[in-house]
Order: C-alpha cells, then sequence, then structure tokens
C-alpha cells in the first residue's frame, strides 16, 4: 500500500457517493438519461486524459476506439450469437487490439503530424463504418443490441443502468489516479516536459507512449460498450471527427492533467447541448459562442479556475490555500 | 483506358486547387501565428455561399459578386483574429486551436441560419461547351479553376518576395522574436495572415462551387483536405501545402475511379497516413531540430 493508495481511494470514494446520490435530485427519467451519457463520456475523456494531458500527446482520432468496440460488441451479441459478457470483452479488446496496431507507427509523429495522423485514422474508420452496409448497417445504423444483462439481472431500467456506469466511472477515476502518482505517472509527465529529458533519465518513451494510447483506447473501449447496450442502437455519425474533437475539447475545457476536470468537462459539454435545446435554431450559435469564451476566460480549464477561485477565497480567509484536487496532481496544462 | 485516366487527372487537379488553397491559407496563419486555423475550412464556404448570396440576392453580376465574396471572407478572418485570437495570444496552443473550432462552430451556424440546409450552386465563369482534350471532355470550370489558381500562387509569391509587408510576414515565420526586434509589428502581421488566409480560402471556395454545388456544411471536410494538404507537403512550406493540394486531388480522383467511389475520401488519408509513417515531416518538411 502506497501513501497515496488512501487518499486516492478516499477521492474516488467521494467521487461515487456524489455519483450515486445525484440521481436523487433529479426530478425525471430524462435528466438520468444525460447522466448515463455524461458518465460514458467522462469515462473516455479519462483515458483520453492520460493520453493528452499528463502524456501530452494528442489524438484527434478517439471517437474511432469508441465507435469500433460498440459496433464489436453489437455484432458479437446478435449475429454471432455470443454472451453480452464475451461482446463486451471483445469489444475492449477490439479497441486496445486496433490502437497497438496504429499507435506502433503512428506515435513516432509530433505535434501536428501526430494530429493529422490520428485524426486520418479516425476518419478512415468512420468511413469503413458507414460503407461497410452488411456488417454495420451503414449510415442507417445497427439496430437490435440486447440491453445489458450480467449474471442473470438485466438493467432495463435506466437507473439501474446509471448505477453501473457510475460505479465503471469511479473504478476509473481511482484507477487513473493511482496510476498518475505512480512511477508510469511521473515517467508519463517527464516526456511531456522533455521527451530528450526523459530518455536521459532512462524512460522508455516509446513504450511509455504505446502503453498510455492502448490504455486511452481501452477506456474508450469499456465506454463503446456500455454506449451500445445503453442504446441498443449505435450509427457511425456518433463517431465522426466530430465527436473526436468534442472529446479533446471535454479534456481540455476541464483543465488538461486533472482528474476531476476531465470528468467535469465531459458532464459540461454533454449537458450543454442539453441545456439549449429551448434555445432552438440558434442553439449552435451560443454553444459555439461558450466554447470560445471557455477558452478565453478561463485558459487553464474549469480545474484551473476551479483551484484559482479556492486560493483566491482563501486568501481572503487569511488561511492556508488547499490546493484543489486537479492542481495538486501537477499543473502540466500546455 | 488512357481517356478515363486524362479524365481522372483533369477532375482531380481542379479540385485539388481548392484543397491546395485552403492549404495555403492554413500554411500563412501557421506560418505568422503558430496556429493551425480549423475554421480555415469555413472562409472556404464562405466564398463560395457568400458567391451565391451576392449574385441571386443582390443581383450583382458574377465577377462583382465573387470580388465582394472574397473580400468579406477577408474581413470575416481579421475579425476572426482581433475578437478571438489576439485577446489570448499568449494561451497554449491548444486553447487557441479550440478557440478556432468554436469560431468554425459559431460561423457554421450563422451560415445555417441565415442561408438555410440547401444546397447552391454557382454558374460557371466562361461557357459550358466541354473542351477535347487527350480523350477527355475537360469542363471549361477547370480551366478556369486551374488559372485562377496559378494567377493567385504567382501573385502571393510576389508579394512575398517584393512587398513590405510580404516580407514582413515571412520575417515573423522565420523568428517572431527577432521580427519584432526589427520593427515589424507581430500583432499586424498575425492580423494580415487571418485576413489573406480568409481571401485564399474564399477564393478557393468560389472557384470549386460552379463543380461541386455547396451548403453551409461542406467547409469542414474541405478544412480537413488543406489541412491534409499542408501536412503532406511539409508544415510550414507554401510550395507543399499547394502541392499536397493537388496531389490530394489526384489520389481522390483516381481512387474514386479505380478503386471505389464510395472510399474517395478515405483514399487520401490512407496514401497520407501511410506516406507520413515513412516521411514523418511530409514530403517537403525539413525533419524537425529540437532544441533541449
Amino acid at each position: 500500500m502506497r501513501p497515496w493508495h488512501a487518499r486516492n481511494l478516499s477521492r474516488a470514494g467521494l467521487f461515487a457517493v456524489a455519483l450515486f446520490m445525484a440521481p436523487l435530485f433529479l426530478p425525471n427519467e430524462y435528466y438520468i438519461n444525460i447522466l448515463i451519457l455524461g458518465a460514458i463520456n467522462a469515462l473516455i475523456a479519462l483515458g483520453l486524459n492520460l493520453l493528452l494531458g499528463y502524456a501530452g500527446q494528442i489524438s484527434l482520432g478517439h471517437a474511432a476506439f469508441f465507435g469500433l468496440s460498440a459496433y464489436a460488441t453489437a455484432y458479437a451479441t446478435t449475429r454471432l450469437g455470443l454472451p453480452i459478457p464475451a461482446g463486451m470483452g471483445l469489444g475492449v479488446a477490439l479497441s486496445a487490439l486496433v490502437a497497438w496496431l496504429i499507435g506502433m507507427p503512428t506515435l513516432r509523429l509530433k505535434g501536428h503530424y501526430l494530429a493529422m495522423a490520428t485524426l486520418g485514422f479516425g476518419i478512415i474508420v468512420n468511413i469503413v463504418m458507414n460503407e461497410t452496409v452488411d456488417v454495420t448497417g451503414g449510415p442507417s445504423g445497427f439496430v437490435g443490441i440486447p440491453r445489458l444483462a450480467l449474471f442473470g439481472f438485466i438493467f432495463d431500467s435506466d437507473r439501474s443502468y446509471y448505477y453501473l456506469t457510475a460505479g465503471v466511472l469511479a473504478l476509473a477515476a481511482l484507477f487513473s489516479l493511482n496510476l498518475i502518482d505512480s512511477r508510469v505517472g511521473r515517467a508519463l509527465r517527464a516526456i511531456h516536459t522533455s521527451e530528450r529529458a526523459a530518455q536521459t533519465a532512462g524512460v522508455d518513451i516509446a513504450g511509455y507512449k504505446l502503453f498510455v494510447f492502448v490504455l486511452s483506447a481501452a477506456f474508450a473501449g469499456v465506454a463503446g460498450v456500455l454506449y451500445a447496450h445503453f442504446l441498443c442502437f449505435v450509427a457511425p455519425s456518433s463517431f465522426g471527427f466530430h465527436f473526436s474533437v468534442q472529446l479533446v475539447v471535454m479534456v481540455v475545457l476541464g483543465g488538461m492533467a486533472s482528474v476531476w476536470g476531465a470528468v467535469a468537462g465531459a458532464f459540461f459539454l454533454t449537458a450543454l447541448p442539453e441545456a439549449l435545446r429551448g434555445f432552438e435554431e440558434v442553439d449552435i450559435l451560443i454553444y459555439g459562442a461558450i466554447l470560445v469564451s471557455c477558452v478565453m476566460y478561463m485558459p487553464m480549464g474549469m480545474a484551473g479556475a476551479a483551484s484559482g477561485l479556492r486560493r483566491r477565497l482563501g486568501r481572503r480567509r487569511g488561511g492556508g490555500a488547499p490546493g484543489a484536487p486537479g492542481s495538486e496532481e501537477g499543473g502540466h496544462a500546455g | 483506358m488512357l481517356a478515363a485516366a486524362a479524365q481522372y487527372l483533369v477532375s482531380g487537379l481542379t479540385v485539388g486547387a481548392t484543397y491546395g488553397l485552403t492549404g495555403l491559407g492554413f500554411t500563412m496563419i501557421f506560418n505568422t501565428t503558430g496556429i493551425i486555423n480549423f475554421a480555415q475550412g469555413e472562409f472556404v464556404m464562405l466564398g463560395g455561399m457568400m458567391s451565391v448570396f451576392f449574385r441571386t440576392w443582390l443581383g450583382l453580376d458574377l465577377f462583382s459578386a465573387i470580388t465582394l465574396a472574397v473580400l468579406a471572407t477577408a474581413v470575416v478572418g481579421a475579425a476572426m483574429e482581433r475578437l478571438t485570437i489576439r485577446p489570448i495570444q499568449g494561451a497554449s496552443p491548444i486553447n487557441l486551436v479550440i478557440a478556432t473550432i468554436g469560431v468554425s462552430i459559431l460561423i457554421r451556424g450563422a451560415a445555417m441560419l441565415v442561408w438555410g440546409k440547401d444546397t447552391f450552386s454557382l454558374p460557371p465563369f466562361g461557357g459550358t461547351a466541354p473542351i477535347a482534350f487527350a480523350g477527355a471532355a475537360v469542363q471549361p470550370q477547370s480551366l478556369w479553376a486551374l488559372a485562377i489558381t496559378l494567377a493567385l500562387l504567382t501573385a502571393l509569391k510576389l508579394f512575398f518576395s517584393t512587398s513590405i509587408h510580404g516580407k514582413a510576414m515571412l520575417a515573423c515565420s522565420c523568428q517572431r522574436k527577432a521580427a519584432s526586434l526589427m520593427g515589424i509589428s507581430v500583432a499586424r502581421m498575425s492580423l494580415f495572415s487571418f485576413g489573406l488566409s480568409g481571401f485564399t480560402g474564399a477564393v478557393g471556395g468560389a472557384i470549386l462551387a460552379p463543380i461541386t454545388m455547396t451548403s453551409y456544411d461542406v467547409g469542414m471536410m474541405l478544412g480537413l483536405k488543406g489541412f491534409a494538404a499542408c501536412i503532406l507537403g511539409g508544415l510550414g512550406n507554401p510550395f507543399g501545402a499547394a502541392v499536397g493540394g493537388l496531389l490530394i486531388g489526384i489520389m481522390e480522383s483516381f481512387g474514386a475511379g479505380y478503386v471505389s467511389s464510395a472510399y474517395k475520401d478515405a483514399f487520401a488519408f490512407v496514401v497520407l497516413l501511410l506516406l507520413l509513417f515513412v516521411r514523418p515531416s511530409g514530403l517537403f518538411g525539413k525533419a524537425g531540430v529540437e532544441r533541449v
């Protein structure tokens, strides 16, 4: 038991309690629905944050890993008739495997070239999803995916499904926190700061980059299978370039290199379009304006803004400023 | 057989010209500011859509409509720099990129509100009678597109090598700090680069509109292809961006003709990925020297 384990466990525990309490304050099933999608997006954002926020490697193709696992479990559980847990395992494994294969040549690229390569990969996967109609159902989507059932329990109510995704999300957050504090996390941050310096210090750069890339794809894979068995329907439009960009925005808006920031960014961006639905046609304009002003007025993201606010309040009270959870994990944004 | 190949080549070059101009817009902004501008595709969309708008709603003739549209897009580009990029110029690159993504969502949303979701087209610049060339039927519009692209490239080349503003922009791309020490206003060059990118992108959009039609949402894919063009040619190299654009257009056109039209968009990206695995800095890019 490392010294940080207890601290991380209590934080993730508090997070889990908050997640489990959330439905008590929500009036109806519609909000639970949004919470589920928010939790699923937060799961991907957590993984992408490890890659982008900590290791400093961008991926503009993460929607592809999310989609691959969703389609894999959809295909396995309907056409192949496999049991749902097997389908889900297969889905996550496929995402991780593809990430491993594509990561080996791609992660040698740097900066904008890496962005382009992952972007291109995402677009290619999306086009294949659209065109292989006999496997994926094409643009009109894959219908008839069974609702999740594990060990004889069918998660047919949205509430039960929410508790499941919330539990998975809390576990993923705990895993991320521990990973960041461990030797691996230090190596990732070293790579972000300076690859050359990290290499000189004996960090296996290529190995760690590939590891964190595959890991973040696996996070997206878990999210993908949860998504497929929740909506019981998947279509290629959910896994396109647009969603990949949105995932990056979640991480950056939340505050790079902050676990809680990524989660907050994901829930915020999931709920925002729903909140703007009342504005009908101008909702997209407001969405864009909010995005631009968030970047302009919160350059360190939500986590950065929260810790800044806390510092200011602490100063006013005259006491010591306890840093926000986000800030302690190393402000390596940038 | 040869006739088909010639046909694919011409149509590839025509579309590639727009990709090249879009890529050139990316390059100009990247060189002076270090930003990848994800709203570049929306400039191309605005060029096409505003030409249609000025022609049909204001009743202008084709030439004035396009000129006005191109100038208006340049103003949009400059306004974008002033309102969103300038206030946060010290921010981290990823924040600036996300600001440009936000702007692209705004522009697309505004275009949808103003012009709706319909598809529009512009009449071709010169006649419609196809010209026979090596067995292929070439639309006069293709020749117009190529000629205008060539003229614009020459003009830009002259601008950068002879005019004081062009040289100042080049200086910013070499070394921003040194340029500012020499009395060049880097902030103004950043403004110019956005305006000029809007201009170039809009020209690309206007020459493409008669060939492929246009609507409020064509910007994203065109922007991605333009980005692919400059990566293919080597980021920061204007010549590379133009050649990269033409190459992507040709690859797409041949891919669609000989392999499958369904995978038209995927084809260029597959080749680009394979190329990056072999040459991580693009075709004409210099291998970066990293300072520790």
